[in-house]
């Protein structure tokens, strides 16, 4: 579904150029989902953001089911392939447009017929049902928006789905009904996903396989299995896993 | 002695509905230890830390059967005297460096500017204390950072900046609100190791605000869960675990585990009696009155 190949990522020109992703490469199968995870900085939300087109000065290859991208715009045809929703919910709703307002906007330029019945059959996807339809962001809780934000990337009815770090904003009550949601979608539509975070339990949780990156490089491919028996190859992995488990007193 | 003594607090807010209580009879005590509160967004731990360093602003109003600094009442002071007490006997960190530090001034002029005014003394004697501050939050270069602008650290470097700044005056109690929620866990915990050296070697009670619930149990020795603006279970920090409220059980059941894999994650489903009912607390006296 998605191969990245030798992806260099960088900002800026030289001599303030800043690498942000150095020679990555990594494979996403139909149907799986994958995890990225690193600390600040390690260039885990760029690759992300490199595939859906947000970065142009990147170099290397992006196979998006079976097509190669381009630096330069994406078409609508990928947007009806590559969906992404971001990490903080309070910010990525208009906060003057309407539930029905955002959705029906997003139909219309995927150029979908029938929006009145999608948009219910939308809120009904995601567990928020009709009543939700003409509220305002601000009528929403968190966990709520990021509904909606889930809807609106469904919407496209994309087969990948990119999610930045998408219950970090979240109560750890409201982000288990979040995981919930999504791995119900992604065993519904036969959705890909590729997931973003900092929190290795959460991608323990949702991914079959994950990358562990460092400096804007991947340091580790490792199945989901090893994360959990702590079996990692690398120092770094090990490490990291050693520091989510929480505080040991010094 | 018991540093801080807090009875019955509310915080309440007018509004078109009627009276929004954030806060609704808040009890506890505070010794030379690590208190942990912990409880969802909106659950009033913030505003229970707000509250208690007078920062609660109109219409807000606070109430309390007592709230005692060291046997004063520092309830509703008057600002000119709650100042005095503000920075220099109760010290607060807040989530976000970034919001908290002035981005015009350099670091070293926000330290000794913060020293000066709760200690007074000359510009040498206070740029010389701001160093050592910053050397003993872990700062590696504290001449350089001491020119620098915040814009000019990394988030976690300005969380130990902002430590450094509060605790300069040598406070006795030290709230720190979220202050590792925007950090990496490498430099988490880098943070905490170094409140937890003041904790122990100055004898200074920390009351720790967090949503984290496993951080919280590793790192304090007691924690109060909130929830809709009430302590509802209060128990020693090694015990979480074990935790008999059934909204602790279910904050902890929703969490994912590395260790202990699940398919769908339990979700918590709310009871109207968690808001009224009976509440779990062993004890409001602390268990470490005078010490670890």
């Amino acid at each position: 579904m998605l191969t990245v190949d030798h992806l260099n990522v960088w900002f800026g020109h030289h001599p303030d150029r800043v690498d942000a992703v150095q020679d990555a490469s990594f494979s996403v199968a139909q149907g799986e989902s994958f995890g990225l995870v690193g600390e600040s900085g390690s260039g885990k939300s760029t690759i992300l953001r490199a595939i859906a087109g947000l970065i142009d000065t990147w170099s290397g290859t992006i196979n998006v089911a079976g097509r190669p991208l381009t630096a330069r715009r994406r078409d609508r045809a990928f947007y009806k392939t590559v969906q992404m929703v971001f990490q903080d919910p309070y910010a990525s709703l208009h906060p003057r447009h309407s539930v029905d307002a955002v959705l029906s906007e997003t139909l219309r330029l995927q150029g979908m017929d029938d929006i009145d019945r999608r948009i219910a059959r939308l809120l009904d996807d995601v567990g928020l049902g009709r009543g939700f339809r003409f509220r305002y962001p601000h009528q929403l809780s968190g966990g709520q928006r990021q509904r909606v934000a889930i809807a609106r990337a469904l919407a496209a009815e994309p087969r990948l789905l990119l999610l930045d770090e998408p219950t970090s904003a979240l109560d750890v009550s409201v982000q288990a009904e979040i995981l919930n949601l999504l791995a119900d979608l992604r065993a519904e539509h036969g959705l890909t996903y590729v997931m973003v975070s900092h929190d290795l339990a959460v991608v323990g949780h949702m991914c079959d396989r994950l990358a562990v990156m460092q400096g804007g490089r991947i340091v580790e491919v490792m199945e989901v299995g090893a994360l959990r028996q702590g079996t990692a190859r690398q120092d770094y992995t090990r490490q990291l896993i050693a520091a989510s488990q929480g505080y040991a007193r010094a | 002695m018991t540093l801080l003594s807090v009875r019955n607090l509310r915080v309440t807010f007018p509004t078109r509905q009627g009276t929004f209580e954030a806060v609704r009879g808040v009890s506890f005590d505070l010794g030379r230890e690590r208190l942990g509160v912990v409880g969802e967004s909106g659950s009033g731990k913030s505003m229970t830390g707000r509250a208690i360093l007078g920062l609660v602003r109109p219409p807000g109003r606070v109430t309390a059967d007592r709230m005692a600094l060291e046997g004063q009442s520092i309830l509703n002071l008057p600002e000119r005297r709650m100042r005095k007490i503000r920075g220099r006997r109760i010290s607060m960190v807040m989530q976000d460096p970034k919001f908290s530090l002035n981005p015009v001034m350099t670091i070293g002029d926000q330290i000794v500017e913060a020293y000066r005014l709760h200690a007074g003394g000359n510009r040498a004697a206070a740029r010389q204390k701001a160093l050592d501050m910053l050397a003993a939050v872990q700062i590696r270069d504290p001449e350089r950072v001491m020119g620098a602008y915040p814009h000019e650290v990394s988030g976690g470097m300005g969380q130990r900046i902002m430590i450094a700044m509060m605790l300069a005056p040598d406070p006795e109690i030290l709230i720190a609100d979220e202050p590792t929620s925007a950090l990496d866990v490498s430099v988490r915990t880098e943070v905490l190791n170094i409140m937890d050296r003041l904790v122990r070697d100055r004898g200074m009670g920390l009351i720790f605000i967090s949503h984290d619930l496993n951080l919280v149990a590793q790192f304090c020795d007691r924690v109060l869960i909130m929830y809709a603006g009430r302590i509802v279970e209060t128990l020693a920090a090694r015990d979480l675990h074990q935790a008999r409220h059934p909204y602790t059980q279910g904050l902890l059941n929703s969490l994912p585990r590395l260790d202990a894999p699940v398919g769908r994650l339990p979700v918590l489903q709310r009871q109207d009696s968690w808001r009224n009912g009976d509440t779990i607390t062993e004890s409001l006296e602390t268990e470490f009155p005078g010490g670890l």
